[in-house]
């Protein structure tokens, strides 16, 4: 009797909890691949230096570290996922939230606490505009 | 003659006379630190603040990210009093905190932990978790920048955690990224989940404080008769109404003339800002996060191992009252102390630092005031203290 009910009871909270479980676990959502976009313009990058550009979902820096030679990486910090910005004072890249610093020609982290360098994406000029490559 | 009948009335139905015996003889130990007995009752009082308070902006916020930061800056400049209803609701839940620290940290030093009262501080403690996951919650709601990054780097902490990490982090934000799906999560786990389990908690650990009654401290050596006593009620209840009183024109005086500011509205594609910073009492964290070096070691990152310090230790919170049971082991009770002052110490440093380049006098002043109350504490005798 006592396993009867004990195996009943396990199974009903088996019932209910698992369900639960995996209601509140969000589901995957795949996202159409974002291999290729139009970051900016030159003239734009010529007044501003840098820009933050949408990368599908995330958000990417591109920055003109001499003029008319441009670099693209991924803008969020691989710290704690803040978002980044060039810092034109210092010719670096810089995250505000916890002082990471990386370097703008290649994105390598090269002080304060970030563990590992920012993704690097290639860049293509056509005219005017300025494209972004994954890869 | 009628009010009576009604007593006599509601008597019958609710047993009011057995709660009025019950207070009767309820009694409240007097001594050098009875003080600290009335930072619980403060902790609830801005506990119903926030409940009376959070209940009134409901009626006019809309959890999502198209609407949140609208919907606040409407309360705010158009709804009668709406600045001030949310001024009250922020300023009481930093109230509350530095309230539910200080209850903490009195309970700790006075070891009114021991046996019987473990499970008042396991509850306690987990009370003290549930306020900060409150306060965690509701950083995020008004959608502002500020709240935007703060989310962003405590829910990658989360994630940071190894095995469990993924998870978390995807659990906390309802997906990868942070977004309006995790703004109506965080809204359901303000005004729904937390709560909830609040209610219950704090049922259980009012209950325990009245079935144990107030701990008498270990420094108190006289013989139980000879101990001064208070009646529960009206004395120490009516005390406990001065300190409410005292609290609630505080509140009133700080959300009047300090109003919470709503700031920018949160852009995921906008950098994050110079002195970005979570809320003062999860600074401390925020801080030692900046200190740890980029690097791994043994293929896990560097902060990794920081934020699993953070969990022991508050895993350790929770079990004092277990580890440090015996009050005949001086040593080890000694040892407890220790720790707890430093922690302390760590706690206010580290807030200080973190604030130092926002308000650099303030910071400097309250590390010189730690030091000089330390210098104090070591030096003098305990009798003298």
């Amino acid at each position: 009797m006592d396993w009867f009910l004990g195996t009943s009871l396990g199974g009903l909270l088996a019932a209910i909890g698992y369900p639960v479980l995996r209601f509140i676990s969000p589901p995957e959502i795949p996202e159409a691949a974002t291999d290729r976009v139009l970051a900016g313009t030159v003239q734009e990058l010529a007044q501003g230096h840098w820009k933050i550009f949408k990368f599908g979902s995330l958000p990417g820096i591109l920055v003109e570290v001499e003029p008319g030679s441009y670099r693209a990486f991924s803008a969020t910090c691989t710290h704690l996922d803040c978002t980044v910005q060039y810092r034109e004072d210092v010719h670096r890249i810089w995250c505000a939230c916890h002082n990471g610093w990386y370097d703008a020609q290649s994105g390598r982290n090269v002080e304060g606490p970030p563990p590992s360098p920012l993704t690097s994406y290639s860049v293509r000029i056509e005219g005017d505009d300025i494209y972004v490559l994954r890869g | 003659m009628e009010l009576a009948r009604l007593g006599a009335w509601l008597d019958q139905r609710l047993g009011l006379q057995a709660a009025r015996q019950f207070a009767a003889h309820k009694t409240v130990p007097i001594h050098r630190h009875t003080v600290w007995y009335y930072l619980g009752g403060m902790t609830l009082f801005f506990f119903l603040v926030q409940v009376g308070s959070g209940i009134l902006l409901m009626l006019y916020y809309r959890p999502s990210a198209a609407e949140a930061f609208e919907s606040i800056q409407f309360l705010m400049t158009e709804v009668p009093f709406g600045w001030l209803v949310r001024s009250i609701h922020s300023w009481s839940a930093n109230l509350m905190v530095a309230a539910a620290f200080v209850h903490l940290f009195s309970t700790f030093f006075l070891k009114a932990y021991r046996a019987p009262r473990e499970l008042t501080w396991v509850s306690g403690v987990l009370l003290l978790f549930l306020v900060l996951g409150f306060g965690f919650s509701g950083y995020l709601l008004p959608w502002n920048k500020l709240a935007f990054f703060a989310t962003k780097v405590g829910t990658d902490i989360a994630g940071s955690v190894p095995l469990l990490g993924p998870f978390m982090l995807r659990f906390l934000r309802g997906g990868d990224l942070v977004t309006g799906g995790t703004l109506s999560r965080f809204y359901g786990w303000h005004v729904a989940i937390l709560p909830a389990a609040s209610t219950l908690l704090l049922g259980l650990h009012l209950y325990l404080v009245q079935r144990h009654g107030m701990s008498q401290p270990q420094s108190d050596q006289r013989a139980a008769p000879a101990r001064a006593q208070m009646p529960f009620f009206p004395d120490f209840a009516l005390r406990d109404a001065f300190g409410w009183l005292v609290a609630l024109a505080v509140l009133a005086a700080l959300a009047a003339f300090a109003p919470w500011e709503l700031g920018e509205k949160a852009d995921p594609f906008a950098p994050a800002f110079a002195n970005i910073r979570p809320e003062w009492y999860f600074m401390f964290m925020f801080q030692t996060l900046k200190y740890i070096p980029g690097g791994h070691f043994l293929g896990i990152e560097l902060e990794a191992y920081a934020i699993l310090a953070f969990m022991l230790a508050g895993a350790v919170l929770l079990a004092v009252p277990f580890l440090d049971s015996d009050p005949s082991r001086r040593l080890r009770s000694a040892c407890f102390t220790a720790a707890g002052a430093f922690a302390l110490i760590y706690i206010v440093v580290l807030t200080a630092l973190g604030y130092h380049s926002l308000w650099p006098l303030w910071a400097t002043l309250v590390i010189l005031g730690l030091v000089r109350l330390v210098a104090w504490v070591t030096a003098s005798p305990p009798e003298s203290r």
